[in-house]
């Protein structure tokens, strides 16, 4: 056992339950050991003048037919019970060893059949193959343990064969082939130590449901004969003496029961502290951390719905989403502002963890109810959000809301046909019936420019490409008639040539049905092609808000590094991309001052102690930072602005 | 892999390729496959068995007192003299014709036994398995949605460890623990027989509480996972009810994951009834293949061997065949 497996295993030992089931082990197996030696005499000792007694002072438990103190016999019992307990658990993993290297050995035909013979054993349930082999091997306790292992061999088996394809496609297994060592000594040296580690964790499981099984067989009275006597033995005589004595047959079951329950619970603990349960997982939330102290920055003084007309579709102001974790709340989104209009698509664009996909899922009210979103002013046309969630909310959201999501192969309930998942959006918000949603959802997926969509519809999610998914998904949205699409990364995963097809449609919706576009990307590039407006986030909070075709000028280092690390056409090959020194930050660790403060070239005093608002800057930007400026030469990565309307360098210095 | 299945193979007139190349049509060719080669490797085990057996399984059967003549007769009579793969085919045979041989003690017909024996083991295996079901799903169902991500940790907890314990107990267990507890004590249900629909409550109870909790875990970490899956998000932006939420987007998919292990609890229930059944004075095939085992009556044991065996292979046809129906990829992964 190496270091490292020590290590696992005083882990699983410090878990409460593991260390539950570690004690309970050590004292059954000490009772097995010392069991007998002390307690035969009083186990044995006939008192025919206390038959079936119940319990007293002097049996705790009762007597049996003869007298004889359940208690004691109990424990007695725990030798016989536990040995041969592992005495089966050892026959199931040798004949499952050897059932399940067979295909290794034996080469690819006759591994084959083995594999198929275990494959099918294993659809048996166990007891079933032990009543078989009990009546093969014969009515006895030596009968029961052949039957017992061998009923667990196909188990072993099977994982044994699992365990192996994992080990021998590795490259040391490759090499020792191709070295010429043989086939039974690469499984002696190089698998089998590589996959001990799990059998014997399986193995510990097992010797719990061999004891279980044992106690099974003896109390159907084909296990263990008198006068030889085990825990199931016992149940077998004390079940028929129930009314008299109820004791005598649930003393032996409660310890039947505890310690099959120690063995089978210090498995599972062993087993999920090495990892190998994949059924109790923790939720895989965001790092539980300290508080963030971060001070609400000031309110921005310029709400972005200032000239709030009935154009404006969406108008967000201080949006703050906190998440709670293990020591305290955590932020990803810190207080947001911005509007959006009618038809105008607008962009968010950051590293992953900046909080943009949580404030897109925020405006859309989809953020878990663990979360906990506050904003002064959260209105989808005119709607507040902040408010409870009701039927006339859903309805509109429903209808005027449409989401377009990051992988459209995971974002398609894989039991459904895809007509019945547009159609059901109109089925509940626009009370149409089943044949007229179905006819909606067609004439929708048309829309997408999906060829044959009355066979379409009638598919599958698994049945579509990806990009027809993609345009799927925007056709669910269109289902209602949207005034808002919110497109979180729509072509991430997507390869290029579909993520162009979908940046067209989307295009072409929005300035068909004048629909407004939050496009939430990390891919500065794509975004200069679709969107009006840009949004850059960092650590939850809008550090700049640009014009699409003022990229080029930005005002934020951030916004400039962001820009400089997008590939081009023009990028000089011979040099390394420009790349953001330094991580994204941890939204659960926020600095009192400026968050980009770390990273940035530009950092002074001011930036640690303060954090900069997001201010309207003369240029028409909003922007957060102390040093706002148009870039400097010497800054630029030499990387001319994109899009032509960068400013020449002589303008830049002026600033 | 997100290819359709083309249909579109227009230059594919013949009406049998199109059949043979359909998705369904090779599910069922293969399923079917696979279960006619279990059923024959069943067949042929519960054959061996009484060749497996060390000695001469008459003589076992009749005693050491027991004539010699006797024996020879009865040997002559199960065909026991004859060679093995006489005797094989002639096994099979009879099979095919629902002739399951005699049993060596009583005399009687083996079919007769099984056909007398087998509604008691049914109405028990199959109204626990609807007691598990109906008290896992719901179970499963809400608990999973009270402890999705982020929410309900003490639910969480108290669920797991509690339904860890009660999926730990075993079924005779259990009932020994209700004979005791509602039988010898309170009085309250009847301990043996199936005389009267309150005998059926104890039994069913000791082989359905450990299916359900094991069920219910499952469900719930299914639950969990699909509730936070993208395409439940994606049904929750189309602000569904609750009720079409939960019951008709996220169950089916966590559904599909519990079944096969629902399949293989079902599978073991059979085999349960057996301990169960002996608990509970049960006048099923358990307590007869018990007693005919310990009687050494081996035509017996083998036609019950077999009808166990058929019916586990029954369920797992039919969990596969609704695993297929519920996710339709599963019949395309499988290849």
């Amino acid at each position: 056992m190496n270091r490292r497996t020590a290590h696992r295993w005083l882990r699983v030992l410090r878990t409460p339950m593991g260390r539950t089931a570690a004690v309970l082990v050590l004292i059954v197996l000490a009772l097995a050991v010392v069991g007998p030696s002390p307690w035969n005499a009083r186990a044995d000792a006939v008192d025919t003048a206390n038959i079936l007694a119940g319990p007293s002072a002097e049996h705790w438990a009762g007597t049996d037919n003869l007298g004889r103190d359940i208690v004691f016999r109990v424990l007695a019992a725990t030798r016989l019970s536990i040995g041969l307990a592992l005495a089966a658990t050892a026959v199931a993993v040798l004949a499952g060893l050897l059932l399940g290297t067979a295909p290794w050995l034996l080469g690819r035909r006759a591994g084959r059949l083995v594999t198929g013979v275990v494959q099918i054993a294993i659809a048996f349930p166990g007891l079933l193959l032990a009543l078989f082999f009990a009546v093969v091997f014969g009515v006895g306790a030596t009968g029961a343990v052949l039957a017992i292992g061998l009923a667990g061999a196909p188990t072993f088996a099977r994982l044994v064969q699992t365990l192996l394809a994992g080990v021998a496609s590795r490259d040391f297994v490759a090499a020792a082939q191709v070295a010429g060592v043989g086939r039974f000594r690469i499984l002696l040296r190089h698998l089998l130590p590589n996959i001990a580690e799990p059998l014997v964790v399986n193995a510990t499981i097992g010797a719990g449901g061999a004891l279980l099984g044992f106690a099974g067989l003896s109390f159907l009275g084909l296990g263990v004969q008198a006068p030889a006597y085990d825990w199931g033995r016992l149940m077998f005589d004390g079940i028929g003496v129930m009314y008299v004595n109820p004791a005598a047959a649930i003393a032996p079951a409660l310890a039947v029961l505890l310690a099959g329950l120690a063995l089978n619970l210090l498995g599972e603990s062993v087993a999920k502290g090495f990892g190998m349960d994949a059924l109790v997982g923790l939720p895989a939330s965001v790092n539980p951390s300290p508080a963030a102290p971060a001070a609400p920055a000031p309110p921005a003084p310029e709400s972005a719905g200032d000239d709030a007309s009935g154009d404006v579709v969406l108008d967000v102001r201080d949006l703050t989403v906190s998440f709670p974790a293990a020591r305290g709340p955590i932020r990803p989104v810190r207080g947001v502002t911005f509007a959006i209009r009618r038809g105008e698509a607008v962009a968010v664009v950051g590293e992953s963890g900046s909080g943009k996909s949580v404030t897109a899922l925020a405006v859309s009210r989809l953020i878990d109810a663990a979360g906990r979103v506050d904003a002064e002013r959260l209105h989808l046309l005119g709607t507040d959000l902040r408010e409870p969630d009701s039927a006339v909310q859903r309805r509109m959201l429903g209808s005027s809301l449409a989401m377009v999501f990051q992988d459209p192969a995971s974002s398609f309930n894989p039991t459904q046909r895809i007509g019945r998942q547009l159609a059901e959006t109109s089925r509940h918000h626009h009370d149409l019936g089943r044949r007229a949603a179905f006819a909606r959802a067609v004439d929708r997926l048309r829309a997408v420019r999906i060829t044959d969509p009355e066979r379409r519809a009638r598919q599958y999610p698994h049945e579509f490409s990806g990009g027809m998914r993609q345009r799927a998904m925007i056709g669910m949205g269109l289902m209602g008639s949207p005034a808002l699409i919110v497109a979180d990364e729509p072509t991430t995963a997507l390869d290029v040539t579909v993520q162009r097809q979908i940046l067209e449609l989307l295009t072409a919706i929005r300035t068909a049905d004048d629909v407004a576009l939050l496009l939430i990307s990390h891919d500065v590039g794509v975004v200069s092609e679709v969107c009006d407006r840009v949004l850059v986030m960092y650590a939850g909070r809008i550090v700049e808000d640009l014009p699409t075709d003022r990229l080029g000028a930005a005002l934020h280092p951030y916004t400039r590094a962001l820009t400089a690390a997008v590939p081009r056409m023009d990028s000089p090959l011979d040099r390394p991309l420009p790349v953001i020194p330094g991580r994204p930050l941890d939204p659960a660790d926020v600095p009192v001052g400026c968050a980009y403060a770390d990273r940035c070239p530009l950092v002074s005093e001011r930036c640690r102690a303060e954090d900069p608002p997001l201010e309207r800057h003369p240029s028409g930007h909003r922007v957060a930072c102390w040093h706002a400026r148009p870039p400097l030469a010497g800054e630029r990565h030499d990387d001319p602005a994109r899009d032509g309307a960068a400013e020449p360098a002589s303008v830049v210095e002026t600033s | 892999m997100t290819a359709a299945p083309a249909p579109a193979a227009a230059s594919e007139p013949l009406l049998v390729r199109r059949i043979a190349g359909h998705p369904w049509a090779r599910f069922a060719l293969r399923r079917a496959g696979r279960l006619l080669v279990s059923l024959w490797v069943l067949v042929t085990a519960s054959f061996l068995m009484i060749h497996l057996v060390p000695g001469d399984p008459v003589r076992a059967a009749l005693g050491p007192t027991a004539p010699a003549a006797l024996v020879a007769e009865r040997r002559t009579a199960l065909g026991l003299d004859d060679p093995l793969p006489v005797q094989y085919l002639d096994y099979l045979r009879n099979l095919l014709g629902g002739d399951l041989g005699t049993s060596i003690i009583s005399r009687l017909p083996v079919s007769e036994v099984v056909a007398q024996r087998l509604p008691s083991t049914l109405a028990l295996a199959g109204l626990a398995f609807l007691t598990a079901v109906v008290i896992a799903v719901p179970v499963g169902v809400v608990v999973g949605v009270l402890t999705r991500r982020g929410h309900g940790r003490r639910t969480e907890a108290a669920f797991t460890s509690g339904s860890i314990v009660l999926g730990t107990i075993p079924d005779f267990l259990l009932g020994v623990g209700l004979v005791y507890l509602l039988g010898v004590t309170l009085q309250w249900l009847p301990v043996a027989g199936d005389a009267t629909p309150a005998g059926y409550v104890l039994p069913v109870l000791s082989l359905a509480v450990g299916p359900a909790a094991i069920l219910a875990r499952i469900l719930r970490v299914e639950m969990v996972a699909v509730l936070d899956a993208d395409y439940l998000r994606t049904a929750r932006a189309k602000r569904l009810p609750a009720r079409s939420l939960y019951l008709g987007h996220a169950l089916p998919n966590a559904a599909t994951a519990s079944l096969t292990l629902g399949g293989l609890i079902l599978g073991s229930m059979v085999a349960g009834t057996v301990l169960v059944e002996n608990v509970f004075a049960w006048p099923g095939l358990g307590t007869t293949i018990v007693r005919s085992i310990l009687s050494k009556d081996y035509p017996l044991v083998q036609a019950i061997v077999l009808v166990y065996g058929l019916g586990v292979l029954l369920i797992n046809t039919v969990v596969d065949v609704a695993l297929a129906l519920l996710d339709p990829r599963s019949k395309i992964r499988e290849d």
